[in-house]
């Protein structure tokens, strides 16, 4: 073989970047049902006619950085299922700053309470090639059941730190698989290797004291016992804001947060 | 002589499945078939084409490709093994098949083990070796490995040493690219040529450390080619069987380093990030090339002089 060999071999090349956008519906508040504790703790014993709840706002200050456009055009499926230029659901920024897709939960404060999972599982849907939520929460040892509701193939790769890692391929229309976490984790990411535009974000918690922001940024946890909480805001870009809070009983407080661009809180 | 053909067959094959394996980690596709050897249920052979979409199309297509590599190397070994009567290059035959399928199982334990830095280098390692193995089968079933050239049989020791460690410095550079790649370290040093504005980077973390080996790396292997190739153009210039590759080395090593530097400023684009990996194996190819070249005279025992070829006598011990 001579050095001719080796120049006239050819070399090819692509494609593809990702993008992503479009808005999901906003989920719907969670950790609103009341508590189970577990059984065999003195601690986990939660009065219900004590119980009080944190209420609030999450607004962006100043001009929110435009969300990545998405093309989709590596899979004919994802074009034909989004007519409208597809953007990223990073920054779900409503006319008067309101924060969507932020996480917010009890971060410290519940001592050595336990709680029971629910039995229901928590829904995350692959629709149009986006994921449903894009934020969500569940508790340890709560079902998470993955949806493929599209007609292409989806992988769903959760990349944890503190679960094990898992890759699930889900190439039919319709397959339902469940996935259990065992361990608490803030926040466990998800994407599809697939279609490199498709991620989210789960937040997996030892009690059932969290919500996701709605398009209004509004956020609800009830069903608190009273005493002193630090509450946590997770955003996926724009980190982290704490707040230390304390709860008489029926208490009905608010604690609002402000983002500004990401380094800025 | 079709011997010689067929293995320039699979060395070029072996391009193109490097390409394809560039463009899987380019792309971000490795585990985007998260099943294997299977493919999402189905053989990897009745795979629906309707539904190589996505990261599908090159982790899927990467598969078909090294699958027909692997086929090829087989046909590869076999036909060494029957009519090639040199031991070593029977032994060079088999190399390349074990590696191939070494290749394909590590392949297939990353994606099951969700692409560890340690296993996706080590894919990455020895595909460069599988290259070098169908490339050195090529070069050493060619008609003119055993013929002397016109100027008689000259052993250059220093060509040899220099040569020699050059090959060992860009696969080493190779392996570090690997490693950066692997483990999500290209842009761990955002600009270029500079290093965070400066020659040596304000502080360390893991990945700058590794992508700045990498970039000291690219300064060392550039020397030894240079070195080599002013070697050959200065103490060879009437030898064409080495002044080539040498020339091609110095052109595909500046080509190289200019891919490198717009990995940094195109932020991994794509097409540039593969070519940068495909370039690389070129660099090592050729310089294997000109080094093999820079031992023939020691291989020369039994060989003919291109007297006796067009006497109508075969080079010695070449049956094909």
């Amino acid at each position: 073989m001579n050095s001719k060999t080796l120049l006239g071999l050819p070399l090819m090349l692509t494609l593809v970047a990702a993008g992503c956008g479009g808005s999901a519906p906003a989920p719907a508040p969670q950790g609103q049902e009341q508590p189970k504790p577990s059984g065999g703790n003195a601690a986990s014993a939660i009065d219900p006619a004590t119980v009080a709840s944190i209420k609030g706002k999450i607004t962006f200050e100043g001009t929110a950085p435009a969300n990545a456009p998405i093309k989709m055009n590596a899979d004919p499926f994802c074009v034909s299922a989004n007519k409208t230029p597809q953007t990223q659901e990073t920054y779900m920024v409503g006319k008067g700053g309101e924060l969507g897709n932020v996480f917010v939960y009890i971060s410290d404060g519940l001592g050595d309470r336990t709680f029971q999972a629910p039995t229901d599982p928590v829904v995350i849907d692959q629709q149009n090639c986006r994921y449903h939520p894009h934020v969500l929460g569940m508790m340890v040892g709560q079902p998470l059941q993955i949806v493929n509701s599209d007609g292409t193939l989806h992988n769903i790769h959760a990349i944890p730190t503190k679960n094990a890692e898992f890759n699930t391929g889900q190439p039919i229309k319709g397959m339902k698989t469940d996935h259990v976490f065992t361990a608490a984790e803030t926040m466990v990411p998800f994407k599809c290797d697939v279609h490199g535009w498709m991620n989210a974000y789960a937040g997996v918690l030892p009690h059932p004291y969290f919500a996701v922001t709605d398009d209004n940024g509004s956020f609800t946890i009830k069903n608190l016992p009273p005493g002193t909480y630090k509450l946590t805001a997770w955003h996926e870009k724009l980190g982290t804001q704490t707040a230390d809070i304390t709860l008489a009983a029926k208490d009905d407080k608010e604690n609002n947060f402000t983002f500004k661009a990401a380094g800025g809180n | 002589m079709w011997l010689h053909r067929y293995a320039k067959l699979v060395s070029a094959s072996t391009v193109l499945l490097i390409v394809a394996g560039g463009l899987v980690t380019s792309t971000g596709s490795g585990l985007s078939v998260p099943d294997w050897p299977t493919s999402y249920g189905w053989s990897m052979f009745t795979f629906p084409l309707r539904h190589m979409v996505g990261g599908i199309f090159y982790e899927h297509g990467h598969r078909l490709i090294a699958s027909t590599v692997g086929f090829l190397t087989i046909i590869l070994a076999v036909w060494i093994w029957r009519v090639e009567p040199r031991r070593w290059v029977r032994t060079l035959g088999f190399a390349a098949l074990g590696s191939v399928i070494l290749q394909g199982l590590l392949g297939g334990i990353t994606v099951l083990l969700f692409l560890p830095t340690a296993v996706s280098t080590a894919h990455a390692g020895l595909a460069q070796i599988f290259f070098c193995l169908t490339v050195a089968i090529a070069l050493v079933t060619s008609p003119s490995w055993n013929m002397a050239p016109p100027g008689g049989w000259r052993d250059d020791h220093t060509l040899r040493v220099v040569a020699t460690m050059t090959t060992a410095v860009i696969y080493s550079q190779i392996l570090l690219g690997a490693t950066m790649r692997h483990a999500d370290a290209g842009l761990a040093i955002p600009d270029f040529p500079l290093v965070f504005g400066g020659l040596v980077p304000p502080y360390w973390t893991p990945q700058i450390a590794i992508h700045y080996a990498h970039r000291v790396g690219a300064l060392l292997a550039t020397a030894a080619i240079f070195a080599t190739a002013g070697h050959v153009w200065f103490r060879h210039p009437d030898r064409k069987e080495l002044r080539r590759p040498a020339t091609l080395l110095a052109v595909l090593v500046l080509v190289q380093i200019s891919l490198g530097g717009l990995i940094v400023l195109t932020k991994k684009d794509v097409s540039i990030n593969t070519a940068h990996v495909v370039s690389g194996a070129l660099v090592l190819a050729t310089s294997l090339v000109l080094t093999l070249r820079s031992h023939s005279a020691r291989f020369a025992e039994g060989a003919v002089s291109p007297a006796r070829v067009s006497a109508g006598m075969s080079p010695a011990g070449v049956r094909a």
